[in-house]
């Protein structure tokens, strides 16, 4: 008997009557797949699916320091911010640049920012900014309020504008990582599969008319099954999986969302700029029958590593992979992996593995 | 829940079919692929192998998990389905059907050890609770 009822979204007694099966994720009780995780991901990749992500949560930054306390939280300068909606992806990390959290940030204006962090670590992240936030002139506002949507795929948009007309005029021209709001909606192109969409944040209670608004548009209901699958074809990390605190982003294929460059100074930065680099993450296809999953052991000439996200790539009808390896493992290279006692030969390739309904490898 | 009377179970999800001519085959039942979801690798046990009862001789791997089979009753293993093995969403789309290997038993009687029906089903449901 699990100790504490997981917590559901507004959406579940829509998942349960779409006969979905159901899954513990970060306390949360979520739809993994609604029958086939493969199809639902092919959809995304062909046609267009939509994710309940209403567990993540929206955390809402304002006041006159708003934008300083963010750029010394966070490792990607937000300062580059500058258009109402625009967004980016960055980590928080802690003084020895270990990763709490990925999140996305939104700006509205100097005094006015939305962050978007896991389920799994909502809890810690809200501890961590107030404990920061003392001191600087701010209010922090959880989102619990809010549900979210995520429409993916090629006809993701189309689909979207057919289930909401008047959405269509102020979303039409948003560049990928730009939102816009509307009333108390936020509509932004962001998403975390490799393919065009949008993902809507929305009062909870609104949450179920809008999905099955989008059904009758045509789009079809996918889990985290699909998700998982899709993140990892587009070679996107998963917190807590490819990274977490004792990983600094420069080691999990993160160094490209750290500003190292400018003068500002923020939380772990130090500890970056001191760290001297000894291991990496390739992407792995794996060459014989199988399944690459977390934890494998990785053997190659430089020493050993390990899988940490590992699955079926639909896309590509193999196994992919990413891991953490030691430095001077190159693309193009063949190492072994561990399956069942076994070694397997994998090929090391750069993510992403497949993105905008392709296979890129 | 699809539980065929005229099979007989394992309590770790193979049902065994008795053929005319003695032989056993053997897969997973509806149960267990509905439990692992989409399957896309089989890895079925060589054709001539001794095995006994309850050894590990199969994996079947969805995307989830990786799903160990094991031989219900001792016997030399006959032949593998590599039909199934070259499409192996068919054991999602009928588990009864895409059967996975076959087993000459040892002993005949062997079969008749395994669940029925019935107390496979109460095994499936003492498990969701």
């Amino acid at each position: 008997m699990p100790m504490n009822p997981a917590l559901k979204t507004s959406l579940h007694d829509t998942h349960l009557a779409l006969g979905a099966r159901m899954v513990d994720f970060a306390g949360w009780d979520m739809p993994v797949n609604y029958g086939s995780q493969i199809e639902e991901h092919h959809t995304v990749r062909r046609s267009a699916g939509m994710f309940d992500v209403s567990h993540m949560l929206c955390v809402d930054i304002a006041g006159g320091q708003a934008q300083a306390f963010l750029l010394h939280m966070m490792a990607n300068n937000i300062a580059k911010l500058t258009e109402p909606g625009r967004a980016l992806y960055t980590c928080m990390l802690r003084p020895d640049g270990g990763v709490i959290d990925d999140l996305i940030v939104y700006y509205f204006s100097p005094t006015d920012y939305r962050l978007v962090v896991n389920a799994g670590t909502a809890d810690k992240d809200l501890a961590w900014l107030a404990d920061k936030a003392r001191g600087f002139d701010i209010t922090l506002t959880p989102r619990r309020d809010l549900g979210m949507i995520a429409v993916q795929g090629p006809k993701a948009r189309e689909f979207t504008w057919a289930a909401l007309p008047d959405a269509q005029a102020p979303t039409e021209n948003l560049k990928p990582f730009a939102a816009a709001r509307l009333g108390e909606w936020l509509i932004a192109r962001t998403g975390y599969t490799g393919e065009d969409g949008f993902e809507i944040m929305l009062p909870a209670h609104q949450a179920p008319d809008l999905w099955a608004a989008l059904m009758a548009a045509g789009v079809k209901p996918a889990g985290l099954g699909a998700r998982d699958t899709l993140r990892l074809e587009a070679g996107m990390n998963l917190y807590g999986q490819d990274m977490d605190e004792t990983i600094t982003p420069l080691e999990c294929g993160l160094a490209w969302t750290v500003d190292l460059q400018s003068e500002r100074d923020f939380i772990g930065k130090a500890a970056l700029k001191a760290l001297k680099v000894q291991r990496t993450v390739v992407g792995l296809v794996l060459q014989d029958r199988g399944v690459l999953r977390a934890h494998q052991k990785v053997i190659t000439p430089q020493g050993t590593g390990e899988i940490t996200s590992g699955t079926f790539s639909p896309t590509l009808e193999k196994s992919i992979a990413l891991a953490r390896v030691p430095l001077g493992v190159a693309i193009g290279d063949t190492v072994q992996v561990e399956i069942r006692e076994k070694p397997l030969n994998a090929l090391v390739v750069k993510p992403p593995f497949a993105r905008n309904g392709r296979a890129l490898i | 829940m699809n539980t065929p009377y005229n099979l007989k179970y394992t309590p770790s999800h193979e049902w065994a079919r008795l053929l005319d001519d003695g032989t056993v085959e053997v897969g997973i039942t509806d149960h267990a692929q509905e439990a692992l979801g989409d399957i896309v690798f089989l890895d079925l046990p060589e054709v001539g192998r001794k095995v006994t009862a309850g050894e590990e001789i199969a994996v079947v791997e969805s995307v989830k998990a990786a799903s160990d089979i094991y031989a219900p009753i001792a016997g030399e293993i006959i032949a593998a389905n590599t039909v199934a093995s070259d499409a192996p969403e068919s054991v999602n789309a009928d588990a009864y059907t895409a059967w996975l290997f076959k087993i000459r038993p040892a002993n005949a009687a062997d079969l008749e050890k395994l669940l029925s029906a019935q107390a496979y089903a109460g095994v499936v449901d003492s498990e969701a609770h």
